[in-house]
């Protein structure tokens, strides 16, 4: 039964659930609403395991042509869907973490007014992010791309009420246009060079150096700015240095947005482009070297900003920049198996992580920063063991999901580039530092600030916090724990269980190790003491000797500014506010009071009227009323062109 | 009887005309004003008649023998509807003013 021209369903699903909701939803009992939004996914997440198993079985990727969408001079692009190893491991991944969030956010929203809208735009993103891995061109991929970015932007600015969220929602889709705009040119050289847009085509030429279709070879200019201006487009949407700059406020929105968009799959969609388009990023070396650079430089300097912030969802937003920042010097390195392999343990912990963040956020009453917790164990158990068990997995625990896939990333980057792999070793540290340090504030120790209440919201607090502060703390209802206890196990096992997803997704890759080969390898080795050591020195700092941390961060004058620096975030907003914002804003008032008070609205509106004005008092003094002065006017006419036609005649 | 030359009677008819014109634009008095539109009127009339005989002495003639008279009697026509509307207005004209005067006249002033 060729069943694959139900593919579309995948996308089509979702979306929807988001057409039914956005239009009837606000007149829908909230049941039916949770019902229609969480069905929608859970159905796709069921195709897309069916036809996953059915590709492993087979072999053969599936392929699902819709029809065309429009035709460029000579081009068709096509609304056509194509399941290989790659995009199936993404849309398993992603139908199914985005299912388990959607049924947290039953729990998480249950008190919000926008309730409807929520989903709407949830389940908006997760046809748009289905569209974007199942694309079979980049024209398509780029449908995906802008919608999960407007998804994005919709659900940061969700509590559009107060400004801080409307700001960071719009900081957000403006650093991604910026992104966008080189993935734009990317895709416009990617039709001037190979004359098609058609992923496999596109990697087939790469990988050959020739165009199929003209039989010409591909130019060194299009070999290095094609990928190089894709990258641009991923540095936008997975965050990555120089444009990372949104994701941080990005947590403005619904914690399970975090889990969802900024930390499971819209992020990761970069990361997921470049593997997509492998063969063009391995034609260019130059590139990929940018790209691991890139990504590792990004990993430390989040890793190290991760270290000192204190809301809880900043750090877990650092830290995804961080992660993303390895998947990025595995794609750089070429692995780009690894990356994605890092792709979706990362989805599974990081999920974790912030669906607990959520969970203590929602005890807490919306409370998000780490000063105002602790010893939120007792009250909080089963969180705090989900919590702990996200952090063994993303700072390396050998055994847990973060441990194989960080350690294939770390033993790739030793192979072949060894500052790259110092790097990411100090990075690996630093997690490993900062999620400990993240779980000692929130659930080890006492309580602190408990008297810190009423009206005393953290940053980016929410508007709808009607909840008296001092309200008794109590674990989340278990239709949030129980997708949390989901990516809990996979975290655990998912190392395990995909081990050999890397040689699944790319074909390149030769498994280094097998599973408890890892252990005892150098790197595996390493990894393990390097999750040690920041472990240890999260307790101790934290637990054990608080004023050691204090003389550190605050006497030692070294130790200052590194902490003003990590607390501060580099200060690279205050950069882009001094270079890029202001002088902006400089330039529109100048343009304000030069083009459009002076030059529109007095020369041309004004002016306008003005001219009007003067010509039709002028010409008024001719209408004297008066019978004769017309008649003369009359007779002037008729002498005028009396004369006028006789010179012509005479002309002749 | 001398035939008076053609060029002379145009210009005659010309003189007339002008003196029409100089009167509708000179004077004030409706009725002087009215006069002198029939002055043009009937010049062109003698403007006509003189240049359709001028016209009829060629060989052949390139209009029917008929023509100028039509013509004529055409103005003619023109002209006494003309008089018997202008003396009409001119008549209501003075009801509502209790003037002929053109020049205080002017509700069109822009």
């Amino acid at each position: 039964m060729n069943a694959t021209r139900w593919m579309f369903l995948i996308p089509i699903l979702p979306l929807a659930g988001a057409m039914l909701n956005g239009f009837v939803g606000r007149r829908l009992p909230r049941s039916l609403v949770a019902l229609v939004a969480c069905g929608g996914p859970i159905a796709s997440f069921c195709l897309a395991v069916l036809w996953f198993f059915e590709l492993r079985s087979s072999g053969d990727e599936l392929v699902n042509w819709l029809g065309d969408w429009f035709a460029l001079a000579g081009l068709d692009v096509p609304f056509g869907f194509r399941l290989d190893n790659l995009s199936a491991v993404m849309a398993v991944m992603i139908t199914g973490v985005g299912s388990l969030i959607h049924v947290y956010s039953v729990g998480y929203m249950s008190k919000d007014a926008g309730y409807a809208r929520y989903f709407t735009y949830l389940n908006l993103f997760m046809g748009s992010m289905l569209i974007l891995v199942l694309a079979d061109n980049i024209v398509l991929l780029f449908l995906g791309w802008e919608g999960v970015g407007l998804c994005s932007y919709l659900l940061i600015g969700f509590w559009y009420e107060d400004e801080a969220n409307a700001r960071a929602g719009k900081k957000a889709f403006i650093v991604n246009r910026i992104g966008d705009f080189g993935f734009l040119l990317g895709i416009l050289l990617i039709y001037v060079t190979h004359g098609t847009f058609d992923l496999r085509q596109i990697n087939t030429d790469a990988a050959g150096g020739v165009v199929s279709a003209s039989g010409l070879a591909i130019s060194d200019v299009a070999k290095l700015w094609i990928p190089l201006l894709l990258f641009i487009g991923a540095t936008g949407k997975s965050a990555q240095i120089p444009l990372h700059v949104w994701l941080p406020d990005a947590m403005a929105g619904p914690t399970p947005v975090s889990a969802l968009i900024h930390a499971a799959t819209m992020v990761t969609s970069g990361v997921y482009m470049v593997a997509r388009l492998g063969a063009v990023y391995s034609a260019a070396p130059s590139v990929m070297l940018v790209v691991a650079v890139i990504g590792v430089v990004t990993a430390l300097v989040a890793g190290f900003i991760a270290m000192s912030q204190y809301d809880i969802k900043k750090v877990l937003a650092y830290s995804t920049v961080s992660q993303l920042g390895y998947m990025f010097l595995a794609a750089g390195l070429g692995a780009y198996g690894i990356a994605i392999f890092h792709l979706v343990t990362h989805a599974f912990f990081k999920g974790l992580l912030f669906l607990g963040a959520g969970a203590v956020i929602h005890s807490l009453h919306h409370e998000q920063d780490m000063r105002r917790m602790g010893g939120l164990r007792k009250e909080l158990p089963v969180t705090f063991a989900l919590m702990l068990i996200g952090t063994l997995a993303i700072a390396g625990c050998p055994l847990l999901a973060g441990f194989y896939s960080k350690d294939a990333i770390l033993e790739q980057a030793m192979e072949k580039n060894l500052i790259l792999w110092a790097i990411g070793a100090a990075t690996a540290v630093l997690t490993s530092f900062y999620m400990f340090r993240l779980l000692a504030m929130t659930f080890l120790g006492e309580r602190r600030g408990a008297g810190a209440h009423a009206g005393d919201h953290a940053p980016g607090g929410h508007h709808d916090d009607h909840h008296a502060h001092a309200g008794p703390v109590k674990e989340a209802p278990a239709v949030m724990l129980a997708p949390m206890a989901v990516l809990a196990g996979l975290s655990i096992c998912g190392g395990i269980v995909f081990h050999d997803l890397p040689a699944f997704v790319d074909s390149a890759h030769v498994a280094a190790h097998g599973v408890l080969g890892a252990l005892v390898s150098p790197s595996g080795l390493l990894g393990t003491v390097f999750f040690l050591g920041g472990a240890w020195a999260a307790w101790f700092f934290f637990v054990k000797s608080p004023a050691t941390r204090e003389a550190v961060a605050s006497r030692n004058p070294a130790g200052r500014v590194l902490w003003r620096f990590s607390h501060g975030k580099l200060f690279v907003d205050e950069l882009y506010d001094a270079l890029v914002v202001r002088p902006l804003d400089v330039l529109s008032q100048i343009f304000y009071l030069l083009v459009d008070r002076l030059l529109i609205d007095v020369v041309l509106v004004s002016g306008t009227s003005f001219c009007a004005r003067v010509v039709g008092s002028t010409l008024r003094l001719l209408q004297t009323g008066r019978v004769p002065t017309y008649a003369g006017w009359l007779v002037g006419g008729a002498v005028v062109l009396l004369i006028v036609i006789f010179m012509v005649l005479n002309g002749r | 009887m001398e035939h008076l030359g053609l060029d002379v009677v145009l210009l005659f008819a010309t003189g007339v005309f002008c003196i029409g014109v100089y009167g509708v634009l000179s004077r004030q008095n409706l009725i002087v004003i009215l006069m002198c539109v029939e002055l043009m009127l009937n010049s062109v009339n003698i403007a006509i008649v003189a240049l359709g005989r001028a016209a009829l002495a060629a060989d052949p003639p390139p209009v029917s023998p008929n023509m100028p008279q039509i013509f004529v009697i055409m103005v003619l026509a023109v002209a006494a509807a003309e008089a018997g509307v202008g003396l009409a207005i001119l008549l209501a004209v003075f009801r509502s003013w209790r003037t002929t005067n053109a020049g205080d006249i002017h509700l069109l002033k822009g």
